[in-house]
This record gives C-alpha cells, sequence and structure tokens, in this order.
C-alpha cells in the first residue's frame, strides 16, 4: 500500500510541478462554467415560458439541468483523459527512468496501481472544481442531494475507466503522442458502440449495449444505485489494468 | 556476493549474452570490459532483475535474480546507461523518492538523500531542477540514485561517461572508496578507469567471456617474452650485431630515429633478464645510452587482443 501511495505521490506532484495541471484546470474550469452559465439559462428561460402559459409543471430540474450538466462534464473529460494519462508510462520509457522503477523493490502491479491512482486522483481534483455548481444551485433553488451525489459517484467511476484504457495505452508505447491518441480513440469507441446494436440480432445488441460505457452510467445520472453498473465499471477497470500489468511484464521479456 | 552460472540471453535469434559463468566476492571491486555491443549491459540488466535470461541463473547476495527478484533488487544499486533521471525533478526531491522507492521513510530517507549528495558532491545543486543540470551532474545525480540506499552491490552501468576529467577522477575515486562495504560491477570501454578502480577485469566479447582475472595477471599471460626499448645516441650498427649475440634474445629490431636518438626495440625470451646485460653492451661500446624501458603491455594492447578476431582472407 506505502508503495503504491509513494509511485502515486510523485506522478501527482508531477502534475502539478509542470504546467499540464494548471492548463488542464483552467480549460476544464473555463468550459464547465460556460456550460454551467448556458444550460441555466435554458433552463430559466424554458421555466418562464412555462410559467406564462402556465402549462403543467415546468421543465424537471434533474432533467434539464442536473443530467444535462454532468452529461457535457463527461463528455468534456473524454477529451481531457488523454492528455492526462498519455505522459504516465510513454514519458518513463522515452527517458529510460522506467529503469528506476523496475529495478527498485516495488511489485509491477503497485506501479500500476500507484500511476493509475495519481490519474484519479487528479481527476478528483477537477472534480472538486464543479462542487461550487450545484453549492451556487442551492442557495437560489432546492437541488435533489441524492441525484448529485450519484451523478458524481457515477462520474468517478466512468472517468475512472477512461483512466484505466488511459493508462494501459500508455504502457503500449514510448510515444505520449501515440498513447493520447490511442486512448481518445478507444474510449469514443465504447461510446459509440451501441449504435452498431440498433439493427442487430439480440444477442448483439445485448452485448452491445452492456459494452455502452455511457448507457451505464444513465442509472446514476437519474440518482439510482444500481449494483449492474458498479460491477461493471469495476470489473472494466480491473480488466485494463491487469492488461497494463501483463504489458509491462511483457515489456521487461522482449527488451 | 554475486554468482552468475552458464547465462544466456537471446534477443530474437541474436544471442546477446553466451553462457556466461563468474563470481564475485565480497568487497571486490570487477570491471565489465568489452567493446559496444558485447553484453555488458544486457548481462547487467538481468543482475538488475530488469529483464529476465533466457537460460542461465544469476544470485546476487545469495538470492536468485528470478526466483527471488525484490530480495536482489533491495540490495542492488543500478546505475543504467543513461540516468534514469526525472527532468522536472528537484535533486533532493528525486534522490528522496528513489530512498522512498527503496523502502526508506520520511526522516530515514531525507538523511539518506542528503548523504548520497555530499558523496557524490552534489551539494552546490541539490535545490536545481535536474532538467537544468550539465550532463554531468545528471551522471553524478544517478549515481547518488544507485547508492542512496546503502545497497550491498552495486551495478554501475559506464559511470563516468560524460564528465570532464576532475569529476572522472572524483567519480574513480567515490567508487574506489565504496569498495570494501560494498561489491561493484562497473562497466566501461575507458581502459585507464579499469586500471583506475578495479581490483579484476572480465573481459567479455560477442557475449562471451574472454579473459577474467587481475589486471596484471591478465596481461602477464599475454605478454609474449621481454621487450626492451632503448634508445641511443650513435654507434647503432655495431650495437645491434651485439645484442643480437646475446643468449635469450630472439630479435632486435632495425634502429629508427625517435626522441633524440635511435630506437631499438628487443625482443627476448621469457625467462631471460637481458636488461643489465644489455646496458653493459651499450656503455662499453660508447653508443650515448639515452634510454632504456621494459615494455609492459598496456591494457589498450590486452583489450585489442583479446577482443579481435583476425579474419583470414
Amino acid at each position: 500500500m506505502r508503495n503504491i501511495w509513494i509511485v502515486a505521490r510523485k506522478d501527482l506532484r508531477g502534475y502539478f510541478t509542470s504546467p499540464i495541471a494548471y492548463l488542464v484546470m483552467a480549460i476544464f474550469s473555463a468550459i464547465m462554467g460556460y456550460m454551467f452559465f448556458s444550460l441555466l439559462n435554458l433552463y430559466v428561460l424554458q421555466s418562464m415560458q412555462f410559467e406564462q402559459l402556465r402549462y403543467g409543471k415546468g421543465p424537471s430540474f434533474n432533467d434539464s439541468l442536473i443530467r444535462p450538466i454532468f452529461g457535457n462534464m463527461n463528455v468534456v473529460l473524454l477529451f481531457i483523459v488523454p492528455f492526462i494519462t498519455m505522459r504516465l508510462f510513454a514519458e518513463e520509457k522515452k527517458n529510460n527512468t522506467i529503469e528506476l522503477l523496475f529495478t527498485a523493490p516495488i511489485k509491477m502491479s503497485q506501479i500500476v496501481l500507484g500511476k493509475y491512482l495519481s490519474a484519479l486522483l487528479f481527476v478528483l481534483v477537477l472534480l472538486l472544481l464543479t462542487i461550487p455548481y450545484p453549492i451556487a444551485l442551492s442557495v437560489a433553488a432546492n437541488p435533489d442531494w441524492g441525484v448529485i451525489a450519484m451523478c458524481y459517484l457515477g462520474t468517478i467511476l466512468m472517468i475512472g475507466t477512461y483512466i484505466a484504457v488511459g493508462v494501459l495505452c500508455s504502457s503500449i508505447t514510448e510515444n505520449q503522442i501515440v498513447a493520447g491518441a490511442l486512448t481518445f480513440g478507444t474510449i469514443l469507441f465504447f461510446w459509440i458502440i451501441k449504435w452498431a446494436s440498433y439493427n442487430a440480432s439480440p444477442f448483439w445488441s445485448d452485448l452491445l449495449s452492456y459494452l455502452s460505457i455511457v448507457d451505464h452510467f444513465e442509472d446514476f445520472s437519474r440518482g439510482i444505485f444500481n449494483t449492474r453498473d458498479i460491477v461493471f465499471f469495476a470489473s472494466s477497470i480491473g480488466l485494463w489494468l491487469f492488461l497494463t500489468y501483463k504489458t509491462l511484464e511483457s515489456y521487461s521479456w522482449r527488451s | 556476493m554475486i554468482e552468475v552460472q552458464a547465462l544466456s540471453k537471446f534477443y530474437g535469434t541474436r544471442k546477446a549474452v553466451d553462457e556466461l559463468s563468474f563470481n564475485v566476492e565480497k568487497g571486490e571491486v570487477l570491471g565489465f570490459l568489452g567493446p559496444n555491443g558485447a553484453g555488458k549491459s544486457t548481462t547487467m540488466k538481468i543482475l538488475t532483475c530488469f529483464m529476465p535470461a533466457t537460460s542461465g541463473t544469476a544470485k546476487v547476495a545469495g538470492y536468485d535474480v528470478f526466483e527471488q527478484p525484490l530480495e536482489v533488487k533491495k540490495r542492488v544499486g543500478y546505475l543504467p546507461e543513461t540516468p534514469p533521471v526525472y527532468k522536472d525533478m528537484v535533486v533532493l526531491d528525486y534522490l528522496i523518492y528513489a530512498a522512498n522507492l527503496h523502502g526508506l521513510k520520511k526522516a530515514a530517507a531525507k538523511n539518506a538523500a542528503l548523504e548520497a549528495i555530499e558523496k557524490c558532491g552534489l551539494g552546490g545543486v541539490k535545490g536545481r531542477l535536474i532538467g537544468n543540470l550539465s550532463k554531468g551532474y545528471r551522471q553524478r545525480v544517478g549515481l547518488a540514485q544507485a547508492i542512496v540506499h546503502r545497497p550491498e552491490v552495486l551495478i554501475l552501468d559506464e559511470p563516468t561517461v560524460g564528465l570532464d576529467p576532475k569529476q572522472i577522477i572524483e567519480i574513480r575515486g567515490l567508487i574506489k572508496s565504496l569498495a570494501g562495504d560494498h561489491t561493484v560491477i562497473l562497466s566501461t570501454h575507458i581502459l585507464p578507469e579499469v586500471q583506475a578502480t578495479c581490483s579484476r577485469v572480465l573481459i567479455i566479447n560477442q557475449g562471451r567471456i574472454v579473459a577474467i582475472d587481475s589486471l596484471d595477471a591478465i596481461s602477464a599471460r599475454l605478454r609474449k617474452g621481454n621487450v626492451l626499448s632503448l634508445v641511443v645516441e650513435r654507434g647503432t650498427s655495431d650495437l645491434v650485431g651485439k645484442i643480437q649475440s646475446l643468449p635469450g634474445v630472439a630479435s632486435v629490431s632495425n634502429p629508427e630515429r625517435a626522441d633524440g636518438g635511435h630506437r631499438i626495440i628487443v625482443t627476448a625470451d621469457e625467462s631471460s633478464d637481458i636488461r643489465s646485460a644489455v646496458a653493459k653492451i651499450a656503455f662499453s661500446s660508447d653508443a650515448g645510452l639515452l634510454e632504456l624501458k621494459r615494455e609492459s603491455m598496456s591494457l589498450e594492447d590486452v583489450f585489442v587482443k583479446l577482443t579481435t578476431v583476425e579474419h583470414s582472407i
């Protein structure tokens, strides 16, 4: 456990001693702020129209504001995660610092988990930057904290899967650009994997929609805690990290 | 301390290390010598558990590198060919991190890092980013990293590459001072370095051991007969004839102009020491003796002799 933390802490510090962390945080905050502002405006506009027409209950707070915000945030993170994970192993390989890690008395699994944890903790810092939005909402309205909590949990699990993909892609190559592009492509593929299911046989349709990352976020965004989704995310994170472990092991066999 | 038995390593079908066997005793400094691509780095990478061997066994401090890599890694300090330094880290932080990786905790890690900084002469740059340091300093940081956890065994892959002459002398001094407490294997292709630091040499070529012994023993083995170099001012033709008639002399070279006189190379049998006889002749024939010395085989000669294969045309 200590060894994992040693590796993770070093990389986490690495983000903050380079411009990467601040750049990513600035871009993420700016885009999230703009999105929040626009969606809130839209919601206010819709509510006012309902008010004038006295037509039904008006738009639901969760459906028209909370869910779109988190949905959009996940898309933004889809773009950001490759930039966070691409350096993890690729840079170590390029600079030969991997020899320091691999000849230190720590296990390969601890190295993989440490790297994973560093990127995950950095994304948690990004998510912390969005906490002011629900707090701002709670000043004027009465948001459902349960739904918000579930949305955060779902986001963390989903981003956790992205990061695991990123860690694997970074372990394959020593070129950061290749690692980033591979990560982005793979995640995007699992985002849209469901598209092929609309016209497929029941078996394939079920399989493809099970593999679709976004589908497993649906329940969280409704405030539902579904163990099926938890199992999906946990097992896919485990699988990607296991593949990373195997890749790195074979690296030392081949090199 | 280090036992290597029939170690082989293939890269694909290319044999990088071929049935290597040797032992290193505790406290010894073993020089690993060989031309580029001889298999030095590969052997070192196997000994540090960075990569597994194709066949054969290697034991460090009694632990097998393949069966118990963690135990081996704890006891080995390794400086790879390229120092494994993070350019965006400060020297002190980097060494603390290296100490942490080897299981040293907070204060202990910091003390170990400071001690390594002291030993490697990094005091002046400990607060600077490694990326801003010169190649020589980075090399020293790499060396500090290797010794930070006070390992029993040090494996140094070309430790003085890229250093200026003054630094080279310092680093050699440091390596010498580490011998005794530590067992050191160091690879190099700078030959005087071996003469300066190592108690034993292992010469390797194309993955095979060509020689392993103390330097003196190796060069003595290769020296065929006694070679004397003689410089005189005059009367060379007379002298050559007289020397030739001495017992035990195998050949006498034709005089060449050198060092303000004429140089004659005399080769004699290994058993006969003809130095005083040659000197006597030079005096008695009033040749004006300027220089008389025994030519010992330099390490360069040994190295070239052992690692060159002459192909017939």
